[in-house]
């Protein structure tokens, strides 16, 4: 029992990671209808600046936290700029190629920054373990909770009460009508890459804290794995990006401590193709009929 | 009353005057191949390239089937190769037979087998569309790499008669180098030809026809699943003929040499070769196969160069000033130059 108690914790805390990076992916898809893939390695970019700022640079920890995620908002709004925003009237398929070619970049920069080898490195987090009955519950699960519902409640107020947020909802309702009702759809589009690039930096502020170990391909595994949870809960819906990344964790420890390590990368994205062939738009997203 | 026309149908003609040239191409190409690898005019480094360079021929033509012909993205290519390679190898290993024939039937099992997990998965996953289609194919790729590596993988007889089982894990080792330049050869252009004749047929029309307007096919009657899971069937078919020989160049397999991101360099292949156009998944394939072998001593740069070089080339592709050039005719006098140069 209590070991079944500990693999969903567990599961919360590698989900909400997830739900955190699903988000960007989500919403960047909502406006722009574009999956970007390099999202995932805006993590890996969050984790070593935060790196470069703790032990390089020897900040204190909260102005580097807020360095790391103000500095990969801008990276998130310059990607957009300079590669996604020229390919706005393209085909799907050259703007996935595009954002595969900026993976690619990011990837193979900090591959020649930083070299392959993994660098070590310390965790910020310095909370003690809570141990309630028989269950213990380290101090970076409890912080990871903490600051997920925290990004995820601050969002939602954001998007729904907001200005900016509405101006949001209405550019991924539709574009054109947006712009007629006076809303700068250039800049919406980049303040939505950038609160999903500073969202991944969470993220991998995160997932560093955890793993405590830096390589350029970091990023790779969860950016996929968010990709898929975003899908399950309906690509473009951003309940649907939070309850898929927290499914898809539970899925992925309780698999992992049940069945079988190799397997559990084969059921999650099994459970995905069961739930996209019976609701083919994911879980929480809305089906669009096609006109001719 | 009706007059009938009768349609008089010519028997086609092999040996039309086209179809001998590119035989006589095809011939001259072999053995300038045969020469430059038996005369070791090429260095051992380039000769070792001959079979990946064939089975990423092979690899890129048969998505661009899917991809640029079919127009759906798929990331699980490298998954169906991995299927040919690992059956293909399971069957060289346990059956004794003589070299040849073995792995004659080899290909043709891992192509098989690779068809036949293609159509399993097709069928219920192709009534899906665009970036659901791209992620479940994904998802795809990544559970058979996961599988394979979960189960254990029947390695042949060891000398005292007992049957060696490997943990997929540790892959598959042992296994003959039947690959050569020959049967990649062979398997290239026969994969071309079927590719091309399929392409230029009724059926590769619908597909085409899918491709650009689906809403447009289904109302003229076309039945667009039946077509897609053609396309998918026979691209993972190839798919598995590419592992099948991959897998006969070394000695030992892994899954992990067939993961996510083989596939995305096979679809690299496939856009930059031009999606829809076979001649230039071919050579797409041919260049950055050599290529990294070429800048060995820059790799790392290499591949930054090879980013930017995408997404430069993605972004001119669909930019105003390639329309610009293309309508003041400047784009058609470089090609024409390049052409005169030729």
């Amino acid at each position: 029992m209590v070991n079944i108690i500990e693999q969903v914790i567990n599961g919360f805390r590698t989900g909400s990671i997830y739900a955190l990076i699903a988000l960007g992916y989500t919403m960047v898809y909502g406006i722009a209808k574009m999956i970007n893939f390099a999202h995932g390695d805006i993590i890996m970019v969050g984790a070593y600046a935060l790196y470069v700022f703790i032990v390089l640079l020897k900040l204190p920890v909260i102005v580097a936290v807020l360095f790391t995620i103000g500095l990969c908002a801008l990276l998130g709004m310059m990607i957009e700029r300079i590669a996604y925003k020229p390919l706005r009237k393209a085909p799907p398929l050259a703007v996935l190629i595009t954002a595969i070619g900026v993976s690619f970049f990011l990837q193979n920069a900090s591959l020649l920054i930083f070299k392959a080898n993994p660098i070590k490195f310390q965790s910020i987090v310095k909370v003690k373990t809570i141990i309630i009955g028989d269950v213990a519950i380290a101090g970076i699960t409890v912080v990871t909770l903490v600051v997920t519902l925290v990004s995820m409640i601050i969002l939602t107020l954001f998007i729904n009460k907001t200005k900016a947020g509405s101006a949001m909802r209405a550019v991924s309702e539709d574009k054109g009508a947006a712009q007629l009702m006076g809303i700068n759809v250039n800049r919406t589009i980049s303040m939505t890459f950038a609160i999903g690039s500073a969202l991944a930096a969470v993220a991998g502020i995160l997932f560093l804290c955890q793993y405590q170990s830096l390589k350029p391909t970091m990023g790779a595994l969860p950016g996929i794995k968010a990709f898929v949870a975003a899908v399950l809960g309906g690509i473009g819906s951003v309940p649907g990006a939070m309850l898929g990344g927290i499914l898809l964790g539970l899925i992925e420890s309780i698999s992992k401590a049940y069945i079988s390590t190799q397997l559990s990368d084969a059921i999650v994205f099994g459970v995905l193709i069961l739930v996209l062939l019976l609701k083919p738009t994911g879980l929480l997203g809305k089906k669009r009929i096609e006109k001719v | 009353m009706r007059t009938d026309k009768k349609v008089i149908r010519k028997p086609k003609q092999l040996l039309t005057m086209k179809n001998l040239l590119t035989l006589t191409i095809i011939i001259a190409v072999y053995l300038m191949i045969a020469a430059l690898v038996e005369f070791h005019i090429l260095n051992r480094q380039f000769t070792n390239l001959i079979v990946p360079i064939g089975a990423n021929i092979i690899l890129a033509v048969s998505l661009n089937l899917v991809t640029g012909f079919l127009g759906e993205l798929s990331l699980g290519h490298a998954g169906f190769m991995a299927i040919g390679a690992f059956t293909s190898a399971i069957f060289t290993l346990n059956v004794n037979m003589p070299g040849n024939p073995e792995f004659f039937l080899a290909i043709i099992i891992g192509g098989s087998v690779a068809a036949l997990f293609g159509f399993l998965i097709g069928v219920p996953v192709l009534r899906l569309r665009g970036d659901y289609l791209a992620i479940v194919t994904l998802g795809f790729g990544e559970i058979i790499r996961s599988i394979i590596n979960a189960i254990s993988l029947p390695a042949g007889l060891d000398k005292a008669g007992k049957l060696i089982v490997k943990k997929g894990t540790m892959g598959l080792s042992g296994i003959t180098t039947y690959s050569n330049y020959t049967w990649v050869y062979i398997a290239v252009i026969i994969t071309i030809i079927a590719c091309a004749n399929l392409v230029k047929s009724r059926h590769g029309r619908v597909i085409c026809s899918i491709r650009d307007n689906y809403i447009a096919a289904e109302s003229i009657g076309i039945h667009v699943s039946r077509f897609k899971i053609m396309a998918f069937v026979f691209a993972a078919f190839f798919a598995g003929v590419a592992g099948a020989l991959y897998g006969h160049n070394y000695s030992n397999i892994k899954a992990t040499d067939f993961g996510y991101d083989k596939s995305i360099d096979i679809l690299v292949f496939v856009v930059l070769g031009g999606m829809g156009n076979i001649k230039g998944s071919v050579i797409a394939a041919i260049i950055l196969t050599v290529l990294p072998e070429l800048l060995r001593s820059a790799q790392d740069y290499r591949m930054l160069m090879y980013a930017v070089l995408l997404i430069a080339m993605m972004i001119f592709n669909s930019s105003e000033l390639k329309t610009r050039m293309q309508e003041s005719d400047k784009l058609s006098r470089i090609t024409r130059l390049f052409k005169l140069s030729k």
